[in-house]
This record gives C-alpha cells, structure tokens and sequence, in this order.
C-alpha cells in the first residue's frame, strides 16, 4: 500500500477526531479523501506536524492525532524527546513511513535505509511505540486511541504518489474552523 | 520583586498558560520562574522552530502561549515565523535575549546581533527592545498588543537591561 491508500482506509478512523496532517501531499490526500474542519492542513514548515499536535493534545482533552512522514520526523528529531519527556494521553504520532520523501519526487529517506524511527522512538524514552504494516495501520490506531495511552505509530508502507490538486484553502480559515471544532 | 519575577507575573496576568523556552545564560532567573509557577506549562525544546510548533498547537488548543529564546533563534526560524505564525495568523510572544549586544564579552554573538532587528524588520514583526529596567514597564501593553493583532512580537532583552554578566 502507499500513503494514499492508508489514509483512505484510516479516515473513518481519523474523522472523529482531531488530526493535524504534514505538509505536502499527505494533506493533500486527506483534503480530498475526506475533507473535516477537524483537520488542520499544514500549508508550509516542514517537520513541525508532531510538535503542533503536541501542542494541541497538551492544551486540552480530545484526541489528538498527527499524520507525519518518516523525512518530516528525521527534519525535527527533536521532537521526540520532547514528546516522550511531556506526556499527553491524548496525542497519538502516526509516522507514515515509506522510506522516501514523496513531496518532492520521492528521494530515499535514511529511515528507508539503516534508521529505525521506532528504535529512536524508543531510545528517547517514548513508552508506547508500536511499527505496524500498512494494512495493519487501522485497527493499531484504533486500538491506540482506546488505550488513552500516547502512542507513537510507525507505519511502514511502499512509496508512491497520486496526482492530485494543492490545496487553495485560505489558511486562516483552516485555522480558525479547526480551532472551533476543539471547541465544539 | 526581582525583574524575572515582575516578567512572569505579567504573562500569568495576560493569561499566558504554555510557555517553551530554549535556555539562555541571561534568561536563566526567568526561566526559573516559568518552571515555579503554578499557572504555567513549561516545556523546554530542543530548537526553536520546534518551540513556535507547539506554541501554535497550544494556541489553537486554547491556551495562550510564549516563547523564550535566544535572537540566534531568528536566523532558525524564519521560515516557521513566515509560514505557520504568520501565514495562519496566531499570536507569538517571543521574549528575546539580545546576545551580542553592548557588554557583551562573546564576540561571535555580535555576529547575530548585526542581523537581529534587520531580520525582524524584514519580516514585519513588531519589535521592542529593553535596554533599562524601566523598559519592562511596557511589558503589558505589549502582551495585550500581541494577543489583540494576532502576531508574533518580538522584544529583545539585552545585558544593560539584565544587570550585566555579573562576573564580566
């Protein structure tokens, strides 16, 4: 399976809750697989989708989920001692992992390579880690979000892009109907 | 009341909640107090780009944020300022240790320090500088300012304003 078809069989999942969706593609994909004002699409600063959703999770009660990419996370490794070192019950980091950066014609990512995402995951004190197979990527997230235990998920899937349109939503409003659905 | 103290008891009044900070010899005592209150989330980070990702994710979660960092930050984060900060339109205070300024016995600060104000008047940012204690009267004003026009908001702290080096 490539990120495309995981998100089209996790959206069920991901629509009740809140997700903040990688630059790119991903949201792209999500836009069109199944757009929510409960998505927050990142338009630019590549890296960033686990630290904003940490931030989310950390400032009130309702699941948190960030879709991110295997060469997002290897630009803010950072992040994860931060998120091992705060706990938020309610955020869970699902890394698309494909080995590649799609975005930009898919150029090998270390974490296709020698790199273990979820050994470094672990080595930085991250207590619920769990790799799964593309195909399995549904029911260890739903299980995941039923935990109510903050877990991050490496899901390890082929690379590979649809063509589809950018997104031309303006950001402000992307923000502010995210911001009322944590509200609602 | 100790400056840092007087710092912090104006973000706790502005309903500052969530508070990340990248440490800095001259913003040590505030830290420290950040970490103290109550009130207050205190999250270091590894690098400030990261800092101003949670801070937006806390913003759209609810909570007031801040950051705390070094003006070496402005040279990391230009394109988290332009492209999340600004592009979606959230509110950032960044209270800044203004390295490389007059005392200052580093001399590769002075390097970033040259390009400081220039890079934040590129980007638009508002931008104050405390050069004497009595400058942080205004730190209210600014916080109301910055959470009123929904931007980020910069106020450069430098050794005069913070007593020195003590030792240099």
């Amino acid at each position: 399976m490539i990120r495309s078809e995981v998100l089209r069989e996790i959206a069920p999942i991901l629509r009740d809750h809140l997700v903040v969706c990688n630059i790119g593609l991903p949201s792209q994909e999500l836009h069109m697989i199944d757009d929510q004002p409960s998505n927050f699409y990142m338009l630019g600063t590549m890296g960033l989708s686990s630290s904003i959703g940490l931030g989310v999770a950390l400032a009130q009660d309702k699941t948190v989920i960030s879709i991110d990419g295997d060469g997002s996370v290897l630009t803010n490794f950072g992040t994860l001692p931060t998120i091992a070192n705060n706990v938020a019950d309610n955020f869970i980091l699902l890394i698309v992992d494909n080995g590649s950066y799609g975005s930009t014609g898919d150029q090998p990512t270390y974490a296709g390579k020698k790199t273990s995402l979820a050994a470094v995951a672990k080595a930085c004190g991250c207590e619920n880690v769990v790799e799964c197979q593309d195909k399995d990527t549904g029911e260890v997230l739903q299980k995941a979000i039923d935990s109510k235990k903050m877990t991050i998920i490496v899901c390890k899937c082929d690379s590979g892009n649809i063509k589809l349109p950018v997104i031309t939503m303006d950001p402000v409003v992307i923000r502010d109907r995210f911001m009322k659905s944590v509200q609602a | 009341m100790s400056i840092s103290t007087k710092i912090v008891d104006d973000f706790v009044a502005n309903g500052i909640e969530f508070v990340t900070t990248v440490p800095c010899k001259q913003l040590a005592g505030v830290i420290d107090e950040v970490e103290a209150r109550e009130e207050i989330y205190h999250i270091p980070s590894n690098k400030e780009d990261e800092g101003m990702g949670l801070c937006a994710g806390a913003f759209m979660g609810g909570k007031r944020p801040a950051i705390i960092m070094q003006n070496t930050a402005i040279g990391v984060t230009v394109n988290t300022l332009v492209t999340l900060t600004q592009y979606y339109r959230m509110p950032l205070p960044m209270l800044i240790s203004y390295r490389g300024e007059l005392r200052e016995p580093v001399a590769c600060q002075v390097e970033m320090a040259v390009h400081t104000k220039a890079l934040l008047n590129q980007l638009n940012i508002p931008t104050y500088h405390f050069h004497k204690e009595s400058d942080a009267d205004e730190l209210d004003t600014i916080l109301k300012y910055t959470f009123m026009c929904n931007k980020p908001v910069a106020i450069l702290t430098d050794a005069s304003f913070w007593g020195g080096y003590g030792d240099q």
